[in-house]
């Protein structure tokens, strides 16, 4: 029996949130963190979280688990299990809709905010904008981004300021359109980037790094971001 | 995108370089002290007023207290607007952020005059 405590909040019923403290039998075998859920809402079907694809692409099933945040679909229990005890919570810092599945809105906002998407006011050629394989490469470890929210929310500046500082995963985009060599709008991105909560509350704590289930590195690109700037300024 | 008339230069950019130099520039002024007092035997305070004295030793001061004063609001301003917002600190947080930054700003300069007085006074 393996001791699982959830954090269950549904604001139509419940004054405040609380934990949940149930056993859950799996029979002594390691399965994902998503297969576990599955199991407790089988039998209660209130519990609720959010997951589509099951295989870590969509990003929908990102949770904090034993402290860290993670995607439950590819998190085997014997990777986060500690003492026989799983603590599952809602992505840190987030508003709670109901008991897993937190208010993504602050975090698309600032995806929004970086523009993430190619401007270019060239007429645009016959076929398609060609793009050397050397300048094609500079985008790895950056467009495999699902927007899981794991980093953001892992991130203690993000918390305090979920409305002025970008976040890890937004910057990381942003950096991904700096990259690419295709995009004509680089000195107008760094001037919406410029001021000093957007890219500067970042301070290379690196819990982003630590928690991105795909293994990139936000804080890597920040810096790259924090060059241009410079580089720009100087 | 709206900068904060707080902040020391008005851009991430400019705060953050700022950052960095004055932290230079402390580093090499507590190191050339150190050095001073670790190779100095017999320290009077004539010796040690003679080595303020020099042309090199004031510039050299007054860069380091300018230094500070600047890390010094840089860092205060960044602390406060982490923590002391309507998010963190209730709902007064914009205005006790006001006080306790104007506070430091005075304090700050207090501190700048009453050095440059300590170091140049008659
Ligand atoms: S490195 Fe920067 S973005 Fe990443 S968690 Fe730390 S402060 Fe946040
Ligand atoms: S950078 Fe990683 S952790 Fe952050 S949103 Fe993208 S995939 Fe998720
Ligand atoms: S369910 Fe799609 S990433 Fe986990």
């Amino acid at each position: 029996m393996l001791n699982v405590s959830i954090y269950r909040y549904n604001p139509a019923t419940d004054k405040a949130p609380y934990m949940q403290d149930i056993q859950v039998d799996t029979g002594g075998r390691d399965m994902m963190v998503l297969d576990l859920l599955e199991m407790v809402k089988t039998n209660d079907t209130t519990m609720s979280y959010r997951r589509s694809c099951r295989e870590g692409v969509c990003g929908s099933d990102g949770v904090n688990m034993n402290g860290k945040n993670g995607l439950a679909c590819i998190t085997p229990l014997s990777e986060v299990v500690k003492n026989n005890k799983l603590v599952l919570r809602p992505l840190p810092g987030l508003p709670v809709i109901r008991d897993l599945v937190v208010d993504m809105g602050q975090f698309y906002k600032q995806y929004e905010k970086v523009k993430p998407f190619l401007l270019n006011d060239t007429p645009a050629p016959a076929i398609e904008r060609l793009q050397s394989p050397e300048d094609r490469a500079k985008l790895d470890g950056l467009y495999e981004c699902i927007l899981c929210a794991c980093c953001s929310t892992a991130c203690p500046s993000f918390w305090w300021n979920p409305d002025r500082f970008i976040g890890p995963s937004g910057l990381l985009q942003a950096y991904r359109f700096l990259a690419d060599s295709r995009d004509e709008a680089t000195e107008q991105r760094l001037a919406d980037l410029d001021d000093p909560f957007s890219v500067f509350r970042c301070h290379g704590i690196q819990n982003c790094v630590s928690v991105c289930p795909k293994g990139l590195n936000p804080t890597k690109a920040i810096g790259h971001i924090r060059n241009m700037l410079l580089g720009r300024a100087t | 995108m709206v900068t904060s008339i707080t902040s020391y230069g008005r851009s991430g950019t400019a705060d953050w370089l700022m950052q960095r130099v004055s932290a230079v520039i402390l580093l090499a002024y507590f190191l050339c002290i150190g050095g001073f007092l670790v190779t100095t035997p017999d320290l009077s305070f004539d010796v040690w007023s003679s080595y303020f004295n020099t042309r090199a030793m004031r510039i050299f001061s007054l860069l380091a207290i300018i230094s500070i004063a600047a890390h010094a609001w840089i860092g205060i301003w960044g602390v406060s607007t982490d923590y002391l917002t309507t998010r963190m600190a209730g709902a007064n947080g914009d205005t006790l952020r006001w006080i306790f930054q104007a506070a430091c700003a005075v304090l700050i300069f207090v501190y700048f005059v009453w050095t440059i007085e300590i170091l140049w006074g008659v």
